[in-house]
């Protein structure tokens, strides 16, 4: 999974029908300093985050499949958590 | 699953069986700023996308989920046509 923060939100009309009742997220990782590292990507998103939210997000596909219970699932990123607080050792 | 843009079409006359009437599909990844990050690349067609449209792509083994027969040689599909991306300006 990876440690990501949620820039806002996409729409999109016409889709594959599996996405049909998803809400679709920008993400963004971070590092461990929580600051933005690498290139912003999307995700579905299942436990309603929201702009600015840290969340962790899966990023393998059959996980998600069992999630969401569908064996035909072109999704890869799947927003699983919301991070209330992370601490480095 | 990232943002990209459509920049052109690909025809192929002779594949695989598998993939016989399915569209091709040039495509350039995007961030959410629209800044193109990375080399265009072949993806397949599920929405009808076309040269412009601004679509939401995945790779690897969930491309080829997104067709009817799962079993093709897949590893790029076109799977929605974005309409918008908000996105707050932070300072």
């Amino acid at each position: 999974m990876r440690f990501c923060e949620v820039l806002g939100s996409v729409t999109q009309t016409i889709r594959h029908p599996t996405y049909d009742g998803h809400k679709l997220m920008v993400v963004q990782p971070l590092d461990e300093q929580q600051k933005a590292t690498g290139n912003s990507f999307l995700a579905v998103d299942v436990v309603q985050a929201g702009p600015g939210d840290k969340v962790l997000v899966l990023m393998e596909g059959n996980g998600i499949r069992q999630i969401l219970g569908i064996k035909q699932l072109p999704i890869q990123s799947l927003i699983v958590g919301i991070v209330d607080a992370a601490e480095l050792g | 699953m990232d943002l990209g843009r459509v920049v052109g079409t690909v025809v192929a006359t002779r594949k695989v069986e598998g993939l016989k009437g399915i569209k091709l599909l040039v495509v350039e990844p995007l961030n959410h700023k629209r800044e193109v990050v990375g080399p265009r690349f072949v993806a397949v067609d599920t929405v009808r996308a076309g040269p412009g449209d601004i679509v939401n792509w995945v790779a690897s083994r969930e491309a080829a989920l997104a067709l009817e027969e799962t079993f093709v040689p897949v590893d790029a599909a076109i799977v929605g046509l974005v309409d918008s991306v908000d996105v707050e300006t932070r300072q």
